[in-house]
């Protein structure tokens, strides 16, 4: 029923790369700042948790526009690692990944922080007379009652990678097989007059998400129950 | 005396300045109001309490000193939290195994099937917290804290949250953990009742100070106390129950200083019974040991109101329970038209209050021999 051309299937690898990556990378790196903001008491934690927020209220095409600046040849970041002989990461696929990143990042601290405040304060007191050390009370009792903030952190990151419009077409440009990602190729359809291919792309998009939302919210329901029985 | 310990805390709205030297056996009650600092210092001994400032030794163990501090992880403590802290993602036994599994074999001292069994657990492993109730998770949470085999138990109001069935559920085991295990335990309550049921000693904190500490009897009926200026005035006796004391028409007898006492044998906590006459056949009890004839030591607690004195012994009575005295001082009452008399009897301390036109009437005077007719005991 679909017949896909290679540029479709090339687009919709780079979305799903684009949005395993950056959700990978930024639950990684989110952890850490979601935890400190669920607990320290520190004043530039709301300067932090503002900055933290700001992709949420910025048009897509002002972060995307400032991240070209940056990144592209001449600016501050890109101007560097071209010194270095790394290259600058204007339209390439590492810079959609960081434009990603920056466009999820709410989206995946403010779960992780929500988790981590309710799974800290007495359990980690509780933990440690229970002889647990700092290291061995996050493994064993954070982790596992945060798990619900993770699943939701990753699936908005997901999510909102696959729907990422603005941004990647200022930081990435629209190079077919390098930086070209579905939402793009469904507007260049659009553009074209040609339905019939927006069609495929979109409705491929839709049964996808709806799928994985699913399985997801299937899984965590189902441990949920395991907990109680 | 081998817990030592000396804090300082200041807060915009409380200050904590308490300098202790604690008994290392029996249970150590921290008694006041909300807000006199008594959760504190426990979560200061636990070192809970990052800010506070001070020195804390435990027997031959320093765990505070200037800059340094022993990670909570690793004292050898045991703590159980004013409302059930167990982990909501574990069952009971994966709960109870968390600390358990923690200490290393070498250290532990007791056994993982003897607490079950002590607290009466055996039926509830298999449960997650969210399906016991209030007085199940306090047990489950004090068995944690056991496993762990601690040098210290630390318990902060576990009563409190609960209502008085679960209290009920709950007091019975903490009164047979004194007797069982040999394990100091310092306490905090804001509850007369728990007070002169499990405390050995007593400390009185107000506003962040420790306004007296002593032995309970002494401070329950230390005059300079606010304890006896209450309608709940009452000293708690320590009496032997003779395991072949109980008389045919059910009546246990005890002995204080020498002295009889009878009380119904149905208000004999089981513990205290003898096998064979154990009342209800209780599993996690029976194996408790027999009571020795020398006696198990019982506690006693009467009020001071229930105390009727006599200048000679009455004969055409109804009641029981007469004991030999000696008034020591006799003191206004914040009600006056009463005064409240200390009794000695023997090394112990009684308490009786009466009215003023009764001294004046019975002629009462310090060092004068009478009776004292109890009309109301308490056991503990």
């Amino acid at each position: 029923m679909w017949s896909l051309t290679p540029a479709d299937l090339s687009a919709l690898w780079i979305t799903v790369k684009l949005a395993v990556i950056s959700t990978l990378l930024l639950i990684l790196l989110c952890a850490p700042l979601a935890w400190w903001l669920a607990h320290s008491k520190s004043r530039a934690r709301v300067i932090i948790e503002a900055l933290v927020a700001l992709p949420l209220v910025l048009p897509p095409t002002v972060m995307g526009f400032y991240l070209l600046l940056l990144l592209g040849p001449k600016g501050a970041v890109g101007g560097f690692l071209e010194q270095l002989g790394v290259g600058h990461l204007a339209f390439s696929f590492s810079g959609l990944v960081i434009g990603s990143m920056l466009f999820s990042l709410p989206f995946v601290v403010q779960p992780l922080q929500n988790a981590f405040s309710e799974a800290g304060g007495r359990v980690l007191e509780v933990a440690a007379t229970l002889r647990a050390s700092p290291w061995d009370s996050f493994i064993h009792v954070v982790l596992p009652l945060s798990r619900r903030g993770f699943i939701t952190a990753g699936v908005l990151s997901f999510a909102h990678s696959l729907g990422e419009f603005g941004m990647i077409l200022m930081i990435g440009g629209n190079i077919p097989g390098r930086t070209q990602v579905a939402s793009i190729a469904i507007y260049n359809y659009v553009e074209a007059m040609d339905y019939q291919g927006a069609h495929q792309l979109s409705s491929i998009l839709v049964l996808s998400s709806f799928t994985l939302l699913i399985c997801i919210f299937a899984l965590n329901r189902q441990a949920k129950v395991t907990q109680i029985h | 005396m081998s817990l030592q310990l000396d804090f300082r805390i200041h807060r915009a709205s409380f200050e904590l300045n308490v300098q202790l030297q604690l008994p290392n056996k029996g249970v150590t009650v921290l008694f006041g109001r909300s807000g006199s600092g008594k959760t504190t210092l426990l979560r200061c001994i636990a070192g809970l309490e990052y800010q506070a400032d001070g020195k804390l030794r435990f027997n031959n163990q320093i765990w505070q000193k200037k800059t340094f501090c022993l990670p909570v992880h690793q004292r050898p403590l045991g703590y159980v939290f004013q409302e059930a802290s167990l982990f909501p993602h574990l069952n009971v036994l994966k709960n109870m195994q968390f600390g358990w599994q923690r200490v290393h074999e070498n250290k532990r001292s007791v056994q993982f099937e003897e607490v079950v069994q002590l607290l009466g657990l055996g039926t509830l492993l298999n449960r997650y917290p969210s399906q016991l109730s209030g007085g199940q998770r306090q047990r489950v949470a004090l068995g944690c804290a056991l496993l762990t085999s601690p040098e210290l138990l630390l318990m902060d109001e576990p009563m409190a949250s609960l209502d008085s069935t679960s209290k009920a559920d709950i007091l019975p085991f903490l009164e047979m953990l004194k007797e069982r295990l040999q394990l100091p335990v310092i306490y905090v309550t804001h509850s007369m009742d728990e007070v002169t049921r499990l405390a050995d000693h007593l400390v009185y904190l107000q506003n962040g100070e420790v306004l007296a500490q002593g032995p309970l009897q002494q401070m329950l009926t230390d005059p300079d106390l606010p304890f006896i200026s209450t309608g709940q005035a009452s000293t708690v006796l320590q009496a032997q129950l003779k395991s072949s004391a109980i008389t045919e028409d059910y009546l246990a007898e005890l002995t204080v200083e020498g002295q009889r006492l009878f009380i119904s044998q149905q208000d004999i906590p089981r513990n205290h019974l003898p096998r064979n006459k154990q009342l209800q056949t209780n599993t996690h009890l029976a194996d408790t040991k027999p009571s020795g004839d020398a006696g198990s030591p019982i506690r006693v607690r009467v009020m001071a109101r229930d105390v009727v004195l006599a200048t000679s012994p009455p004969q055409q009575i109804s009641l029981l329970n007469c004991l030999q005295v000696r008034v020591m001082d006799i003191r206004d009452d914040n009600n006056p038209s009463q005064s409240l008399v200390r009794l000695a009897l023997g090394q112990q301390i009684m308490l009786a209050r009466i009215s003023r036109r009764s001294i004046t009437r019975l002629g009462l005077k310090p060092d004068q021999q009478v009776y004292a007719l109890i009309k109301g005991i308490a056991l503990n």
